[in-house]
């Protein structure tokens, strides 16, 4: 018996290009990356640094600037469990029930998304603000909204409310109710079954939403500026502090606060990646591709 | 315990509505529901369960209504078809599940629970893999799992939504064995949910036939298999062939042409005569036999059919071949036919 031998070297699978188109459409994308994504972050540490490590440390000491962060943190920390609590309910309701006015339901969550933050900012300026609907009565009972803190939750959840929403919709359809069906022909109650089935089941797209909405709501600059009225030390966020020190032409300040929102922005990332990593098998089940 | 389920109905506004569902199951009898899709069968399962409420009608366990009672106290053990096994638990954890939701003052202690969880392991055969994720079983092995966990929590009844649905062929014909002993043993009053006539007929002690959301039959597979009750039935189980037909009063007519059949009962009547293909014998044409044309012979599991075209309007009959003298494909022949049913339109 003769073993046929090969004519030619094994061909290429057909959807692989050839080696300029690969070397042209890779540097292209490399390019593109290095221009607008990687040299604005380098910028941003370089300028924070560029007079030494001293005076960066030091910008940090400046009370406006502790009270920008310790504001940033709490609102943060406010607007991210109650859109925790809004995104699971809205889901919930979403992919586990049929109701008249779904899609309409659907439509109104994506709809910060879709609208200038600046425009939302306004919306609450309208609602709560000296002249407007309901700030008068709010007023005569003592209660400041705008230009406060409650006037920048109201903003930042606004702002923030479809990302937790937007990952469990999905991830909820299309588990579907047998697990929870499941718990219950077990003896389990409602809200037993939601900890022990559905909360484990969407535990990863449920933490991918939090990464996201708190880096949305550390971050948002538009829909906080209109409520907040920029009063230093009290009302002004990281974003906003950034803005003003850069306006009074305080480079090293404005860039060493914009690169500790670059560092959270960076640690999220990270996270994220490590969970990919980590849970990579996990979450490739759990949630959708 | 004894289940009666009276005139059920449950209006979905799409198909798996029951309309007036009765159904009487015995103590520890195992109890197949079988159905083509869209009968009602699985939407039935569930009311039993709880996890539909029906529109008009009543469940009763033993003496209890049990109507309004939530699927949560009905203490039934239920099994779904893609298992619904808890991915994030261990085997083992998925078992235990039905006894750690329990209120403390009815939680058995800690160590009680293991206990139980294993002795169920050992019940259905898979000791060695407790501490497995459901992810690393075989669709076999997670079938048996859910049994397990159904079982953990001492269900007063046992519902199955077409168990072997998911698995291939080989398993399923074990777990079918395996799932009757296993009844046998332990007297689990069963219902199943089953498209597959095969398996029911094979497994179950009384199987129900569901039609377009009615019950059309309830008796001993040798009852609906050999009795049919209507042509639905008779169709649906086993295979058959069905040939409309006309009677002059002497005898029988099929598009016209005289013919003689054998029926249970008597031939009288107008509608379709229906008649299984073990029931037909292919002979030489001559006059009394249904004259008809071979055109095609395949085989099946069981043997070799042929197909038969007679009259004129298309309708073909399966028949059985004995491979001792083989039939060809264009060839004339004679039908007998015996133990033919007819059922009007």
């Amino acid at each position: 018996m003769v073993e046929p031998k090969p004519r030619h070297a094994p061909l290429p699978p057909v959807t692989t290009e050839s080696v300029t188109a690969r070397i042209l459409l890779i540097s292209a994308a490399l390019l593109f990356l290095g221009l607008f994504l990687i040299l604005p972050v380098v910028v941003v540490f370089v300028e924070a640094l560029r007079k030494g490590l001293l005076v960066y440390l030091q910008t940090f000491g400046d009370p406006d600037a502790q009270s920008a962060i310790r504001l940033t943190l709490m609102v943060a920390g406010i607007s991210v469990p109650l859109n925790v609590l809004f995104g699971l309910a809205a889901s919930w309701a979403i992919a586990k029930f049929e109701f008249r006015g779904k899609s309409l339901l659907i439509t109104l969550i994506d709809l910060p998304f879709s609208i200038s933050p600046v425009v939302s900012g306004l919306i609450y300026v309208l609602l709560f603000g000296a002249a407007g609907t309901f700030g008068p009565w709010f007023k005569a009972h003592g209660m400041q909204i705008i230009f406060a803190l409650p006037g920048i939750v109201l903003a930042t959840v606004f702002v923030t409310f479809p990302f937790v929403a937007r990952e469990l919709i999905p991830l909820m359809e299309e588990q579907g109710n047998t697990d929870e069906e499941a718990a219950l022909t077990l003896g389990a109650g409602g809200l037993r079954a939601f900890l022990t089935v559905t909360l484990p089941n969407i535990r990863w797209g449920l933490l991918y939403g939090v990464l996201l909405c708190n880096a949305r709501a550390m971050g948002e600059f538009g829909a906080v500026s209109v409520v907040s009225g920029h009063i230093r030390g009290l009302t002004d966020t990281m974003p906003l502090h950034v803005e003003i020190l850069y306006n009074e032409y305080n480079f090293t300040a404005a860039f060493a606060m914009a690169s500790l929102l670059t560092l959270l922005a960076l640690i999220t990332l990270a996270a994220k990646t490590l969970l990919e990593l980590r849970y990579g098998e996990a979450l490739a089940r759990t949630t959708r591709v | 315990m004894h289940i009666r389920v009276i005139d059920i109905a449950k209006d979905f506004g799409r198909t798996g509505a029951l309309r007036g569902v009765s159904l009487d199951v015995r103590d520890g009898e195992l109890l197949a529901l079988l159905g083509p899709s869209g009968s009602g069968k699985t939407t039935l399962l569930r009311v039993i369960a709880g996890l539909e409420a029906p529109s008009t009608g009543q469940v009763f366990f033993g003496e209890e209504d049990a109507t309004t009672v939530p699927v949560q106290k009905r203490r039934i053990g239920f099994v779904f078809q893609n298992y619904a096994l808890f991915k994030h638990m261990t085997v083992r954890d998925n078992i235990a599940y039905g006894l750690r939701v329990r209120r403390r003052s009815e939680q058995p202690s800690t160590s009680e629970i293991i206990k139980r969880a294993d002795d169920l392991l050992d019940l259905v055969q898979l000791s060695d893999i407790g501490s497995r994720y459901p992810r690393q079983l075989s669709g076999g092995q997670q079938q048996r799992v859910a049994l397990a966990r159904a079982l953990a929590v001492e269900p007063r009844v046992l519902l199955l939504d077409e168990p072997f649905g998911a698995l291939d062929a080989r398993v399923r014909k074990d777990l079918r064995r395996w799932l009757r002993d296993l009844h046998d043993r332990t007297g689990h009053t069963t219902v199943f949910v089953t498209h597959d006539q095969e398996e029911a007929l094979e497994l179950a002690d009384r199987v129900a036939i569901l039609n377009a959301g009615k019950i059309e039959q309830i008796g001993s597979p040798d009852d609906i298999y050999d009795h049919p009750a209507s042509a639905f039935v008779m169709s649906f189980v086993g295979d058959t062939s069905s040939i409309p037909i006309q009677s002059d009063g002497i005898g029988l007519l099929h598009d016209g042409q005289p013919f003689e059949a054998i029926c249970h009962g008597s031939c009288r009547g107008s509608g379709k005569l229906f008649v299984r293909p073990h029931d037909v014998t292919i002979a030489e044409a001559s006059p009394g036999r249904l004259p008809g044309t071979v055109v095609n012979v395949h085989r099946t599991a069981r043997g070799h059919r042929a197909q038969i075209l007679v009259g004129n309007a298309g309708v073909i009959i399966e028949a059985t071949v004995d491979m001792a003298k083989p039939q060809v494909i264009g060839e004339r022949v004679g039908l007998q036919i015996q133990n033919a049913r007819v059922f009007g339109d």
